[in-house]
């Protein structure tokens, strides 16, 4: 077997039930949130377009389709993290205003 | 600097994790997105530091203009547009995957191994590219939200993912097929398309918590062809996130992921909706408010409709007025109320309604029996005795709020046209339910000029 294949599959396993059980004890209050943080952390194929993006000797084609994966993913990062934020200010535990 | 690289990913990755399990909480849930950032941050110093980056005009290039449309959507984009937002995030991120995949596909032949996980990288990436944005178009309201459907469609959309499917296989067996790429690439693009036209409005909860999953799964796909385990990772976390809001969403309305992506709820069952007349009992504003003032107890239940009023910011005004008077209000809140999962609770958040407020189906749904008033603001078919009672309702079976339970209900609604499902509500005709005909917001306003502010206020 593969051994990359083999120790993937296992870091997948394992990260899919920490996932799991993370996922599952939050607040249904913040599901909103969640699901634009996941969002921007799944942006982190932004790692793979600078890979092909940056590789030396890289083709037109790797450089132009990973200059708009990278556009893409920042897009997700930075709206994704920012708006997750704004989101979060507004969950507020307070008194009836006076 | 560039042997740290590594040890960057594992922080990163620890980081995810930290992130995630602080979202448990409103207490603790910013520092969440701070741990979030700061693992994406390092993950990204982490990729630039390794030498072996070049192209870098490219690469900044992409970051600034990334990061200039990134800001604004993010501080523009109003609060009842969030699940239009969020399927257009999961569109980009899904992109992003994708065209990573088909790079790599090109630049060299891939060994069996990384061209298995470049077609699963690809497809899913593909179909959620074209699937998000079919669902973003929807809840603008660009598209039809009632379902889109015709003759032999699942058939179809069998034969082509099928399809798709074989074209994948074949790649994977003869990936020097260069011509067949952007053939299985089209037909992700296309499945997308058609597995989002019989999606109703009020299933785009599950689907877009579906689809938050697909993305999630790409870059993890990502993850074993560029063999990162950061992409593995972060991608299995994301997955597992969209999985289990999907199926939280699939048992809010007792219904199996494939009925929900093939059973194209929501379309009028004509036979249903009853023909003749039946008598309602409405009331204006003024007694609305005489009953509301006389309450002691009252739980308001939100639905999509309280969002497309945008009544929220009326709604806090009428929580402070009943609050100081003494009168004890709480916010019912039904799991796919809204577009999204949790969509109610972030719009009552945003007009400054403490979270306390905001009670769970499960939690609540006893209370009913001892409030004076359950007040329901744009909520239909999550409201449906018929759910609970009648065993030919399409609905039977969906766990409900039992509004039917108060003293007094209360409907805020435009007309007596049905809900989204098509379904007539029960509740509708009851003796204790009056009907307040009109726009949320424009109503609760007249309510509010008829209940005075309290003295000592």
């Amino acid at each position: 077997m593969h051994s990359d294949l083999e120790l993937g599959l296992y870091i997948f396993m394992l990260a899919t039930f920490v996932g799991l059980e993370v996922i599952r004890r939050v607040s249904p209050l913040l599901h909103t949130p969640l699901m634009s943080l996941t969002n921007a952390i799944s942006a982190i194929s932004v790692v793979g377009a600078i890979l092909i993006t940056g590789a030396q000797g890289a083709t037109m084609l790797s450089k132009v389709l990973g200059f708009i994966a990278i556009t893409a993913a920042v897009t997700n990062i930075v709206s994704g993290f920012l708006i997750t934020d704004r989101m979060l200010k507004m969950f507020k535990k307070r008194e009836v205003r006076k | 600097m560039a042997h740290l690289a590594p040890y960057l990913a594992i922080v990163a990755a620890g980081l995810f994790v930290l992130s995630l399990k602080w979202m448990n909480s409103p207490a603790t849930a910013r520092r969440g997105v701070f741990a979030g950032e700061s693992g994406m941050l390092l993950a990204i110093i982490g990729t630039l530091a390794a030498n072996q980056v070049f192209n870098w005009q490219w690469i900044v290039a992409a970051f600034l203009i990334g990061s200039a449309v990134g800001v604004p959507i993010a501080y523009i984009m109003p609060m009842t547009a969030v699940p239009q937002r969020t399927a257009l995030s999961h569109a980009c991120g899904a992109l992003a995957a994708a065209l990573v995949g088909t790079a790599e596909f090109y630049r060299e032949t891939p060994d069996t191994f990384t061209m298995v996980a470049l077609v699963v990288e690809t497809l899913l990436g593909f179909l959620t590219v074209t699937g998000s944005l079919m669902a973003m178009g929807k809840l603008q309201e660009i598209l039809p939200s009632r379902p889109i459907t015709y003759r032999s469609q699942n058939v179809i959309n069998l034969v082509l993912f099928v399809t798709a499917l074989g074209i994948g296989v074949r790649l994977i067996a003869v990936p020097t097929d260069h011509f067949l790429f952007p053939i299985f690439a089209g037909l992700s693009l296309l499945f997308g398309v058609l597995l989002l036209l019989p999606i109703g409005g009020a299933d785009m909860p599950t689907v877009i918590a579906l689809l938050n999953s697909y993305a999630g799964l790409s870059a993890c796909a990502m993850g074993f062809a560029l063999s990162s385990k950061l992409l593995i990772i972060a991608g299995a976390l994301d997955g597992s996130s969209g999985l289990i809001l999907s199926i939280i969403m699939c048992k809010a309305m007792n219904r199996s992921f494939s009925n929900v992506l093939f059973g194209a709820f929501g379309q009028i069952q004509e036979s249903k909706v009853r023909k003749e007349k039946r008598p309602v009992r409405s009331a204006s504003p003024e007694e609305a408010a005489s009953i509301l003032e006389a309450a002691s107890s009252v739980i308001v239940v939100p639905g999509y409709g309280l969002a497309v009023a945008q009544a929220q910011h009326r709604i806090r005004d009428l929580f402070d007025n009943l609050m100081r008077r003494g009168t004890d209000v709480r916010f019912a809140i039904h799991p796919v109320a809204g577009r999204m999962p949790g969509h109610m609770n972030v719009l009552l958040a945003e007009a400054d309604i403490p979270y306390d407020r905001l009670i769970g189906m499960e939690e609540i749904n006893s209370d009913f029996a001892q409030c004076d008033v359950a007040l329901v603001i744009g909520a239909n078919d999550v409201t449906n005795p018929a759910a609970r009672s009648d065993k030919t309702s399409p609905i039977y079976g969906m766990p409900i709020l039992d509004v039917d339970k108060a003293r007094t209900v209360m409907v805020i609604k435009r007309s007596m046209s049905p809900g989204f499902a098509g379904i007539d509500n029960e509740l509708y005709y009851m003796d204790k339910t009056l009907m307040l005909f009109g726009d949320a917001k424009a109503f609760v306003t007249e309510i509010l000029k008829e209940l005075p502010v309290p003295a000592g206020a």
